[in-house]
């Protein structure tokens, strides 16, 4: 085991795979400077800078895909993805179906989200679930160093497109970059736990699509993804004080969804807390609602995410984003019912 | 290098002479949905793949059929494919619109624009792993105004690649007329980003493959991309409708090239039979069960 924060976890394995695999080419806005260290070992062929043109080279990353790369293409902030966005809905995802599974894309899609850090509604997006709307795209987003090095490498080896989200708040250049920019005059409610942490000695995929078990609970279940992950460990924590064994389950993969886990540890503990720091209405909390309900467990069903367009002000902001008093008083709520 | 006229005739003929059966069956209601055909284009298409070799790749638009004939694809499961057929090229998944051959490296959508940056991928590709190929991106005049394609020649020269542009120049953007909608003209902004620009009859397919074969060269010896303005009729109109703008009937480059042959009667009679036994036999083996 080494230490190592989620950063560098990704850069780590990214690299390891980029020296066994000449295929693999990153592509995106200022990458010579983002991706220093690769760009200084693999030189500017592999690791390319692009125009500030998210349409025309996320496009092209679909098309290298195609023709034999194995592209991880950089969309700086998540926010920034709507001017792709014909590439990954009508091209990324549809042609390994429309080719009647003959073409196969694989293409990562690089990308940072969330908020915390008071840059509002046009930089602290998630929209992981709305991504993950569209059938043949691959959402993940890890909440460990671990997850986050073993996922990029599990992302680069699929055969189909991979949102690839890294949060933040977990990667602190971006924190660096976005929030502090060198102060120490500002703070931020960082998840120690994510930021830095155990990796394996040497990079082996973690599959994609499976969940992973944070802490076991009886009474209830928190579901989550990324920083949310910590924001309920912490909560969790604060329920057993009150008595309450609440479990957390890290889904760490948002499309395709764990299934099986998910709905194992709903019908064990017959109460499901979603915590989605993506908007709340017609997401990844409504649809974890549907999954269990399909498979017929009775559940106690409740869910604390971001409701509305994210504020600019600290406070405002700190209210809007899931945090742990609120999903405190969330899980509180479904243990009276 | 002079153009093997016969030939490129051959290949016009074989894609007119497919897309006129499609018509049939369309109008017969075999074949779903709109139908984009791209008569009127096969100069430019012919004159254009004619200098692809083995490893290059095509981005095509909704009119992909032309090019894709010209390509050597298979007529069979072409037509298979329009016809909604699991043995289709594409297991009746994609329709016109929506047609993937990986053994050629060619790829149509149905999104206007999107043939720039998928040809830009390949390209990359390409100069990555292929040096020697190029990819070719075919799109409408329409299209230049659309943001991704436009973005697509600034990237292409910016990364230096290995492609040639082809913008089929009907002067229709659906039933908008094309110059009343687009501000300068079309070979200035191609040469504002920094690239060869040539504008052509697309209806003489001498001149197409004359330009294409320059662009193709300089894409091959890694000068980077060129654009080509390829002027064509839309004989057909925008998609199969009653009551479609259909323009310049007078234009068309099956005519043109016909009369330019017409000195050897014989031969170009031949070429006709042997072009439409090879099609009717085609329609005949995808219309029967497989």
């Amino acid at each position: 085991m080494r230490t190592m924060s989620f950063a560098d976890a990704i850069e780590d394995a990214l690299s390891d795979a980029m020296a066994s695999d000449s295929r693999i080419v990153i592509l995106g806005e200022d990458v010579h400077a983002l991706r220093m260290n690769l760009f200084a070992r693999f030189g500017e062929q592999r690791v390319r800078s692009a125009p500030i043109s998210e349409a025309a080279f996320v496009g092209a990353a679909v098309g290298a895909a195609m023709a034999g790369l194995r592209p991880v293409v950089e969309v700086m902030l998540v926010d920034f993805i709507g001017v792709a966005m014909d590439a990954l809905l009508n091209h990324a995802a549809k042609i390994e179906a429309f080719s009647g599974g003959k073409w196969k894309v694989p293409l990562v899609v690089r990308t940072a989200c969330g908020g915390g850090y008071g840059d509002s509604g046009q930089h602290e997006q998630t929209l992981w679930g709305w991504l993950a709307h569209i059938p043949g795209l691959t959402v993940v987003a890890p909440s460990t160093p671990a997850d986050a090095g073993g996922m990029m490498l599990s992302a680069i080896e699929h055969e189909g497109p991979v949102i690839y989200l890294e949060h933040k708040l977990l990667a602190s250049y971006w924190l660096y970059y976005m929030g502090s920019g060198g102060r120490t005059t500002v703070g931020f409610d960082v998840p120690l736990e994510g930021v830095s942490g155990p990796v394996p000695d040497s990079w082996t995929p973690v599959p994609l699509g499976k969940a992973a078990t944070r802490r076991e609970g009886e009474d209830i279940t928190l579901v989550s993804v990324a920083v949310g992950v910590h924001r309920c460990m912490e909560a969790a924590a604060v329920l057993e004080e009150k008595g309450i064994s609440a479990g957390v389950l890290d889904l760490r993969t948002v499309s395709p969804l764990d299934r099986e886990v998910l709905c194992g540890a709903i019908s064990r503990s017959g109460r499901l807390l979603v915590v989605d720091e993506d908007y709340r209405d017609f997401g990844l909390s409504g649809e974890l609602a549907a999954v269990v309900l399909e498979a017929g467990i009775t559940v106690r069903y409740g869910r604390v995410c971001t409701e509305g367009t994210i504020p600019y002000s600290r406070e405002l902001e700190d209210q809007v984003l899931p945090n742990t008093r609120r999903i405190v008083d969330a899980a509180l709520k479904l243990m009276e019912r | 290098m002079e153009p093997d006229l016969w030939s490129l005739y051959r290949q016009m003929l074989r894609s007119r002479r497919f897309e006129e059966f499609v018509k049939d069956l369309w109008e017969k209601g075999k074949i779903s949905g709109e139908m984009h055909l791209g008569i009127g284009e096969e100069a430019i298409a012919a004159g254009v793949v004619d200098h692809l070799q083995e490893g290059d790749a095509m981005a095509l638009d909704h009119r992909g059929t032309p090019p894709l004939v010209a390509r050597g694809v298979d007529l069979v499961v072409l037509l298979r494919e329009f016809l909604g057929s699991e043995d289709g090229l594409c297991c009746g998944m994609g329709g016109h619109m929506h047609l993937f051959s990986p053994e050629h490296l060619a790829a149509s959508s149905g999104i206007v624009g999107s043939s720039g940056p998928v040809a830009a991928g390949f390209a990359l590709a390409a100069q990555c792993l292929r040096p020697e190929n190029l990819a070719v991106a075919f799109f409408g005049e329409g299209a230049m105004n659309q943001g991704m394609l436009v973005e697509t020649l600034n990237l292409a020269v910016a990364w230096k690649l290995p492609m040639l542009f082809v913008c089929k120049d009907n002067q229709w953007a659906i039933t908008t007329l094309s110059h009343s909608v687009t501000g300068g003209n079309l070979i200035d902004r191609a040469k504002a980003f920094g690239m060869p620009a040539m504008e052509i009859d697309g209806t003489d397919v001498e001149a197409v493959w004359n330009a294409a074969g320059q662009g193709a060269d300089r894409a091959r010896n890694g000068n980077g991309p060129t654009f080509l303005l390829a002027h064509c009729p839309r004989l057909e109109g925008h998609f199969l409708m009653i009551g479609q703008i259909r323009t310049d009937q007078d234009r068309d480059p099956l005519d043109r090239i016909q009369r330019r042959l017409g000195t050897e009667k014989t031969r170009l009679e031949e070429i006709q039979k042997e072009v439409d036994q090879e099609i009717q036999k085609a329609v005949e083996i995808a219309l029967s069960s497989p």
